[in-house]
């Protein structure tokens, strides 16, 4: 009885380990079992005014929620580009900059002191959103017809992405005044949480149900695993690589609006700067190859809230934020060693032998 | 030609898990001479050539080189005792210079005089006739060009046997006249030069003598004037000549009616793939097929059909209706199904699961905003695995790891799922077991009978005589003959196949 009981919990580990939820839990835990062991008040919400006069929530968890759901928002389409493109998009915190100075010149009508917004937020969210589609089917296009890998093909953007932001405001910074536009990246009044977590929120239901009612899932893992039978299948694998950089881009432009809402203006520089290597650490750290084929969604997300709580756990042992990306090395080795066949291999067999063991 | 052996293999055997690969062959080569290395897929054409390489070591057997025994543990040390290999591919590097792909990776010390390095390299060039510049950039050369060059560099590297691994399988015919014009220069030489190749008439353009091989095993060698084509293609099938085989009648053929079109019908279809213009067509409830050895262009044809190249002539219709075939979308549309050739590159993906594999095609058809539900894929998938007993533990289970068998009958399950009106099969049977290789069979008749069409292609004549009503000849990329009721017999096909002697050349 106890035997049996006993191959009961190994088969249950077994499952554990081999699921995707296993990278992104067991780092789950670690963090929080070292957080709470350093130094509890970590974990502790109050309830504070914000300068708007609100009751609003505050505390590291929230901290996390908020700026965790921004990198939540880019995981969803940077996990679709990994998984149809076989390759991560390097240039999205440079198309934030790019679709985040787009929506304040709409909002500001090009007079940097505008006293009144200048067209509804929507309309400047919506002329946004298509821009930062434009230049994900830019990138989609190098990626898909000039067959050019897609960290060089997005190069391009990383490196004059910014440029492009500053100049779309004659390099002037604008200054939104209308309180309403703060509300998108802090708090709505009378809501103490901060807004981005249910705009990802709304994000993770959009791309739920697209996945559930289209074919995005099953065309994006077929011509990730194996472009050729993809193409005979009646499939365009190029058309499908540009669709996914354009969701990428939709997500951008969400982010981008989040980002300038939070300072009701920009900085080119500064502006979601590093944002792409937490976003492509998110996928990996949700179990996802980087080499494309078959991804999770679910994992992949899990995994934005994690770097986020990695970095505030960084931040609150006083590492400087120049520092962050050492430290955050260290993860990806972990990670990409963790996903190498080579050492899966190794795990495997070693899985076996335990097993042959109990079974002896 | 004189008789001095230059190189000697002899009872190499060789063995892999599972696999006899080569099973005591002995090979003679002679200094100055060409000597064609013939044999159908998985005859043991590239084990012998690895194995003489040092890409593989032998498990048995011995190897002399002029009269002195070698030791070839890699390909350095073949290189060292003078075998050189020059691959289909081109293995140069296309951003160096000519002088410099020469020379690469052979220099010692950290030294390098580039001027004395750029005029030997001229001096190579000239004396071999390559109408190249030692210093200009390697990818600024034809294809062809590239491929004298990767031969020059081994010539210069002191080689006795030059070993050509199918170099003319990219080049057109004026390439391929130069690159002969080099062999003869080099067998004149002395060098001994062992040529693989599928194009039979290369072979008797050039060659001086021919080794055949089939299953891991020599056949034989001969001297190319006793050996006529219809020979040397009798032996590389393994059919003696005159095997008559009954084309077996048990199966009730479908009865067409009068006035019906052909289904599929095609004028002068060319392809990106070089294949010639053919023209092409099947009934109702035909079962026809392409023969021909490997790389007549039998896979290129349907690829062709199925729009899976690029199509760059000819017209085609169905059922008597114009019709364009752009890309493999537009033929599923009109009813066509397609499996094809290489099951791992371009049929399963091999992570998805079986379920996901198998409705792949038809889900596609069926429009990206309308995916199958949970209940209907499952209800397909459960439906076929049982429709042709594919053993898979379960629907979820990805399909690299079923058996080559199961994953091959998945795919035919994913066309048949399309209900097409034309199915294509292009070597369904290649390497499974014999019991799905029945299977297949079975099922491509039944289908015939119930009103589909279909194209079948296999490397096994055996296979094609019981299954086909018609068989359609490929030499070359050309269709050289058609083939139906009483000529449809395997030494009217092989005599067909090997062409170029007029008694036989041309049936119908």
């Amino acid at each position: 009885m106890q035997n049996q009981n006993k191959s009961g919990v190994s088969v249950f580990l077994g499952r554990l380990v081999r699921s995707q939820y296993f990278i992104p839990l067991t780092a789950l835990l670690l963090l929080a079992v070292f957080n709470l062991i350093a130094d509890p008040a970590f974990f502790k919400i109050t309830v504070t005014t914000n300068s708007a006069g609100n009751r609003v929530l505050a505390g590291t968890p929230i901290t996390i929620l908020d700026y965790g759901s921004e990198l939540a928002i880019l995981a969803i389409g940077m996990t679709l580009v990994t998984a149809a493109a076989k390759g991560q998009d390097i240039s999205v915190g440079a198309a934030v900059a790019i679709a985040g100075s787009f929506i304040l010149r709409m909002l500001s009508g090009g007079n940097a002191n505008a006293a009144t917004l200048q067209m509804p937020i929507i309309c400047a969210f919506l002329l946004g959103c298509i821009v930062a589609m434009l230049f994900g089917a830019f990138n989609g296009v190098l990626v898909a017809f000039f067959k050019i890998q897609p960290m060089i093909a997005t190069l391009i953007l990383y490196t004059a992405g910014r440029s492009i932001a500053a100049w779309f405001n004659n390099n002037e910074l604008p200054i939104i005044k209308d309180a309403s536009f703060s509300y998108i990246g802090g708090f709505i009044p009378g809501i103490p949480i901060p807004t981005p977590f249910f705009i990802m929120v709304i994000c993770v239901v959009i791309i739920t149900l697209v996945l559930k009612f289209t074919n995005l899932r099953l065309y994006a893992q077929a011509v990730g695993i194996n472009e050729n039978s993809a193409r005979l299948n009646g499939l365009n694998p190029a058309a499908i690589k540009i669709l996914s950089f354009v969701i990428l881009g939709l997500c951008v432009a969400v982010v981008g609006l989040i980002k300038v809402s939070r300072v009701s203006s920009i900085n080119y520089s500064v502006i979601a700067k590093d944002i792409e290597m937490d976003a492509i650490l998110a996928v990996a750290l949700g179990g996802n190859s980087l080499s494309g084929g078959k991804f999770n969604m679910a994992t992949s997300i899990m995994g934005a809230y994690i770097i986020q709580f990695l970095t505030q756990t960084l931040y609150k042992y006083k590492v400087p934020s120049e520092a962050l990306p050492a430290y955050k090395a260290v993860v990806v080795i972990v990670l990409v060693i963790m996903s190498a066949p080579t050492v899966r291999e190794f795990f495997s067999s070693r899985m076996k032998k335990v097993k042959v063991k109990e079974v002896a | 030609m004189s008789d001095n052996i230059l190189l000697q293999m002899k009872n190499i055997h060789k063995r892999f898990p599972g696999v006899y690969a080569l099973q005591g062959v002995d090979f003679k080569l002679r200094a100055g001479e060409i000597h064609a290395l013939m044999g159908e897929n998985g005859a043991g054409k590239s084990t012998l050539i690895k194995v003489l390489t040092g890409v593989y070591t032998k498990d048995e057997g011995e190897i002399s080189i002029e009269g002195s025994p070698v030791a070839i543990h890699s390909p350095q040390a073949a290189q060292n005792v003078g075998i050189s290999t020059v691959y289909q591919e081109i293995t140069l590097c296309p951003n160096l210079s000519v002088a410099e792909n020469m020379f690469i990776g052979r220099t010692a010390g950290l030294g390098q005089n580039w001027k004395k390095m750029n005029s030997d390299a001229e001096k190579i060039l000239q004396s071999l006739d390559i109408p190249a510049k030692a210093t200009q950039q390697l990818s600024s050369c034809s294809i062809a060009v590239q491929q004298m060059v990767a031969i020059a560099r081994a010539v210069d590297m002191d080689c006795k046997v030059l070993i050509l691994d199918e170099p003319t399988s990219s080049l057109d015919e004026s390439e391929v006249a130069k690159l002969f014009k080099l062999m003869r220069d080099l067998k004149g030489r002395g060098v001994g030069i062992i040529f693989v190749t599928h194009f039979l008439d290369q072979v008797y353009e050039v060659c001086d003598r021919i080794t055949v091989m089939r299953d891991g095993q020599l056949v034989g060698e001969y001297v190319i004037e006793d050996l006529p084509r219809v020979q040397l293609v009798s032996k590389m099938l393994g059919k003696e000549f005159n095997d008559m085989d009954d084309i077996s009648g048990e199966y009730q053929t479908y009865e067409r009616k009068a006035d019906e079109k052909p289904v599929f019908e095609a004028k002068g279809l060319a392809s990106e793939s070089g294949i010639k213009p053919f023209d092409f067509h099947i009934d109702k409830g035909e079962v026809n097929g392409f023969t021909g050895l490997l790389g007549s262009g039998r896979s290129e044809c349907v690829r062709a059909i199925f729009g899976a190249d690029k199509v760059t002539g000819g017209s085609v219709k169905m059922n008597g209706k114009d019709v364009k075939i752009r890309k493999p979308l537009d033929a599923m549309r009109h009813g066509i199904a397609y499996l094809p050739e290489d099951r791992k590159v371009d049929g399963i993906v091999g992570d998805l699961s079986v379920r996901d594999n198998l409705i792949l095609a038809a889900q596609v058809l069926k429009g990206f905003l309308k995916p199958f539900s949970k209940a209907e894929a499952n209800k397909f998938a459960d439906e076929y695995i049982k429709l042709l007993s594919i053993k898979t533990a379960s629907a979820d289970t990805p399909i690299k790891s079923l058996s080559g068998g199961n994953q091959q009958k998945v795919i035919v399950a994913r066309w048949l799922l399309t209900h097409p009106e034309y199915l294509i099969l292009d070597e369904p049977t290649r390497g499974i077991d014999v019991g799905t290789k029945t299977d297949i069979q079975k099922l491509v008749l039944k289908l015939a009978s119930e009103g589909m069409s279909v194209t079948f292609i296999s490397s096994e004549l055996d296979e094609m005589l019981r299954t086909c009503s018609r068989l359609v000849v490929m030499r070359d990329l050309n269709v050289v003959g058609e083939l139906t009721g009483q000529d449809m017999n395997q030494s009217k096909v092989m005599s067909t196949i090997a062409g170029g002697e007029k008694q036989n050349a041309e049936s119908k």
